[in-house]
């Protein structure tokens, strides 16, 4: 895709600089060889980051096929942008066929990893932090890729991103797996995605801790996500997110929440002691984005087909993350009371096709409250006869080539 | 000398002073991808002659209705196309050029009596008007078409000459109120950052040479660009009545399409819809797209917080609650747009989209 054309004597350079894995061109920095070797790569390099901390002022960019950038570990190879002066990513990458593994990227003045447009994707072992930890002046996105497909993050470690520390928006056949999300606004956030499956992570301690989202206006609307076998705990954070970003409408203490999604089974996670709700699904109507927003005629602002089974619950409810919900739960439980473990907008589609479920539970004695946000909180309460179905399940995601 | 030989001589001479009129200068030179020369006064297309700024008499000077701003640089810009070829016209698209044409930018400033940069300038476009005592050369930026696609290098101006720069480079110079200004030169992915019009194919592309930005009447050669390319036979197809944007600060040209030209020269080259920037869902190019798309009570995607805490990229009547307004606003490179290109607030281009978002109608509900 982006495979351009080289320039002989430099990338030969480079080339050298990658093959030799020793870091460092004669006469040049590692930082000024490595953007070298970025900047005239060839498919198949593998562009090697020694042990050591290194300086940026501004953003890396990659756009050639078929590269490797290779660390030495999270903890030893770091990329480090703090007073970053231009652009607006740490590394930005355009191409497919792009791994990057065992490395950290700290304290980018905007995203830290963005690969926009690209297939076979590996983000693997990588750390992004700020390193001051959660402010609404950190770079929004930790890990980011964007209308990919065939991608796989793994392993990674995204700490005080100010939107989401993993993020994958408008992509297809995604894994997300085995990564530490912490103190984010959003641990991790599945957004406009066709086919994810997220698992064995540990999202705590985060504003809320993975996210499912649709967003209106966007060319990819997502469905069919799997969230299972992940830690979800002490999402509790207070948000710190940018007033008027999607992720400031989450309300602090959210362990997983749908907003506007369809076919999303939760299962097998270990949600516990998220003090709005373990599990928040709701329509776009009331994702609190600061305000009331049109919404483009041709989205489906409904979740619908969530099926949510066998996870093991506790604690959690206790305080509610804005004041609507806090005079709810007050209302319905007592201020010493706690919502139960899953809590729904209840806003359905009016149009809704008979056949079509909403929301699935079966979830032992979890119970689920609508607290009818649609008709101003009149008809809150539990009637877990509704959310007595089950939705087809869905297949697990293979990525080709792995 | 043999006679034979002196007549080769004198027919040599003559032919180089009747093609080049004068032999201090060379013709353009073609040099493929695997052997791009490190000095830019090889390439023969622009060099500095003494103080002079010097263009090769077989380059077209030109400039375009309203430019993208670049903190404040002033730009000469040629383009050579290989004798006896021509680009051809698009109405909309970008002219086709045939392999061997060169395009080039050159970005410079006006000093002040202590060398310090100045953001104000009397230039009228005239090449010979520039000179390196009254002028800072910061860069010159090539894109050179190749059989495989168009490709962009960057030449970073040091002393009277301009060097080639792979990874480009932050320029920490001073303007004339003192302040620093953190120029930067584009590496070469950099370059494919605004010029990948199409993000999706990768494929670079000059983003002037349309018809909408050339179509103007210059003072350099007081008659219409388009009209001139085709009387130098480098431009042929050309159909009327062929579009054109406005200057951005010709008053004599209505708020929408000065706003409208603005955007699309600025934004356009992610923000279309197969740019880079389609991930947001905005659409800023010269077309027509859905309301939506254009902004209008649109709200951001995944604009963290460059949306500034606004809900929608046009609240019609409202630029202080547009995210449109506030990123154009910001010089922080977290928040502002376009993300590359520029380290200043453009003041005056702000005030228009504000201005033409102050007259809009219509309300976000």
């Amino acid at each position: 895709m982006m495979n351009s054309n080289a320039i002989k004597l430099l990338s030969t350079l480079a080339v050298s600089v990658a093959i030799s894995a020793c870091s460092q061109a004669p006469g040049l920095s590692f930082p000024d060889s490595f953007r070298q070797a970025l900047e005239t790569a060839k498919p198949g390099d593998v562009i090697t980051v020694p042990e050591g901390t290194f300086a940026f002022d501004r953003s890396l960019i990659l756009n050639t096929d078929g590269v490797t950038i290779r660390g030495q570990g999270m903890e030893k190879s770091i990329l480090s942008f703090k007073g970053q002066i231009a652009g607006a990513e740490g590394l930005s990458v355009s191409a497919n066929d792009f791994t990057i593994e065992d490395l950290a990227i700290e304290d980018t003045v905007g995203d830290a990893l963005k690969v926009n447009e690209g297939n076979n994707i590996v983000i693997r072992r990588i750390r992004t932090e700020w390193t001051n930890g959660p402010d609404v002046n950190n770079g929004a996105y930790g890990i980011y890729p964007v209308q990919t497909t065939n991608v796989l993050i793994e392993g990674n470690v995204a700490i005080a991103a100010s939107d989401a520390g993993v993020y994958v928006g408008q992509s297809k056949q995604v894994i997300v797996r085995n990564n530490r999300a912490e103190f984010n606004v959003a641990g991790i956030e599945v957004e406009n995605t066709i086919g994810a499956d997220v698992y064995q992570n540990v999202a705590n301690n985060n504003t809320g801790g993975i996210l499912v989202f649709n967003m209106p206006s966007i060319p990819q609307r997502g469905y069919a996500t799997r969230v299972y076998d992940n830690d979800v705990n002490n999402n509790n954070t207070a948000n710190f997110a940018a007033p008027g970003t999607a992720v400031s409408g989450v309300p602090a203490g959210s362990g997983i929440m749908v907003n506007s999604n369809d076919q999303v089974e939760i299962f097998n996670n270990r949600i516990a002691d998220n003090n709005t709700a373990n599990i928040l699904i709701s329509s776009y109507f009331s994702a609190n984005y600061a305000g009331q927003r049109t919404l483009a005629a041709e989205f489906d602002p409904y979740p619908e087909e969530i099926f949510i089974y066998d996870n093991t619950f506790s604690g959690g409810g206790t305080a509610p993350g804005f004041d609507y919900l806090v005079q709810l739960r007050d209302a319905i439980y007592g201020p010493s009371g706690a919502f139960p473990d899953i809590i729904w907008d209840g806003i359905i589609d009016p149009n809704k096709p008979e056949d079509k479920q909403v929301i699935c539970v079966a979830n032992g004695d979890a119970q689920l409250l609508s607290i009818d946000a649609g008709n101003e909180f009149n008809d809150a309460g539990v009637d877990m006869q509704k959310h007595n179905c089950t939705v087809a399940k869905l297949a697990p995601i293979e990525l080709a080539g792995s | 000398m043999n006679e034979l030989t002196r007549t080769k001589v004198t027919v040599a001479f003559w032919l180089c002073a009747a093609l080049l009129s004068g032999c201090g200068q060379g013709e353009v030179k073609h040099f493929n991808t695997d052997d791009y020369p490190q000095a830019l006064s090889d390439w023969g297309v622009i060099e500095l002659q003494g103080e002079h700024l010097k263009v090769n008499d077989s380059a077209v000077v030109y400039d375009l209705n309203t430019a993208l701003f670049s903190d404040y640089a002033l730009k000469l810009r040629t383009v050579f196309v290989p004798n006896g070829e021509s680009a051809a016209y698009h109405p909309t698209d970008t002219f086709a050029m045939p392999v061997g044409s060169i395009i080039s930018k050159t970005f410079f400033y006006p000093k002040d009596a202590k060398g310090r940069l100045m953001t104000t300038s009397t230039w009228q476009g005239n090449p010979m008007d520039i000179s390196s005592t009254t002028h800072q050369l910061v860069e010159t930026r090539l894109l050179v078409k190749q059989t495989e696609g168009w490709d962009a290098l960057s030449y970073i101006w040091q002393g009277d000459e301009a060097y080639l720069s792979v990874t480009g480079k932050l320029q920490r110079l001073t303007l004339a109120n003192d302040q620093p200004l953190n120029y930067l030169v584009p590496s070469r992915n950099q370059c494919a950052s605004c010029h990948a019009t199409n993000h999706t194919t990768g494929e670079l592309r000059p983003i002037g040479i349309k018809a909408r930005h050339l179509n103007r009447t210059t003072s350099l050669y007081q008659e219409n660009q388009l009209a001139h390319w085709q009387s130098k036979g480098i431009l042929q197809g050309v159909t009327e009545p062929a579009p054109a944007n406005a200057l951005w600060d010709d008053t004599s040209a209505s708020l929408n399409h000065r706003a409208r030209s603005y955007l699309d020269i600025n934004c356009g080259h992610c923000h279309n819809p197969a740019g880079a920037a389609d991930t947001s869902g905005l659409l800023l190019d010269y077309e027509d797209h859905p309301r939506t798309a254009m902004g209008y009570c649109k709200p951001p995607i995944a604009a963290g917080k460059g949306s500034g805490g606004r809900l929608y990229s046009i609240v019609p009547g409202h630029p202080e609650a547009s995210i449109l307004s506030f990123r154009l606003e910001t010089n922080n490179p977290a928040m502002m747009m376009p993300e590359l290109g520029r380290s200043l607030v453009h003041s005056e281009g702000v005030k228009l989209v504000s201005s033409w978002i102050a007259q809009l109608e219509g309300e976000c509900i």
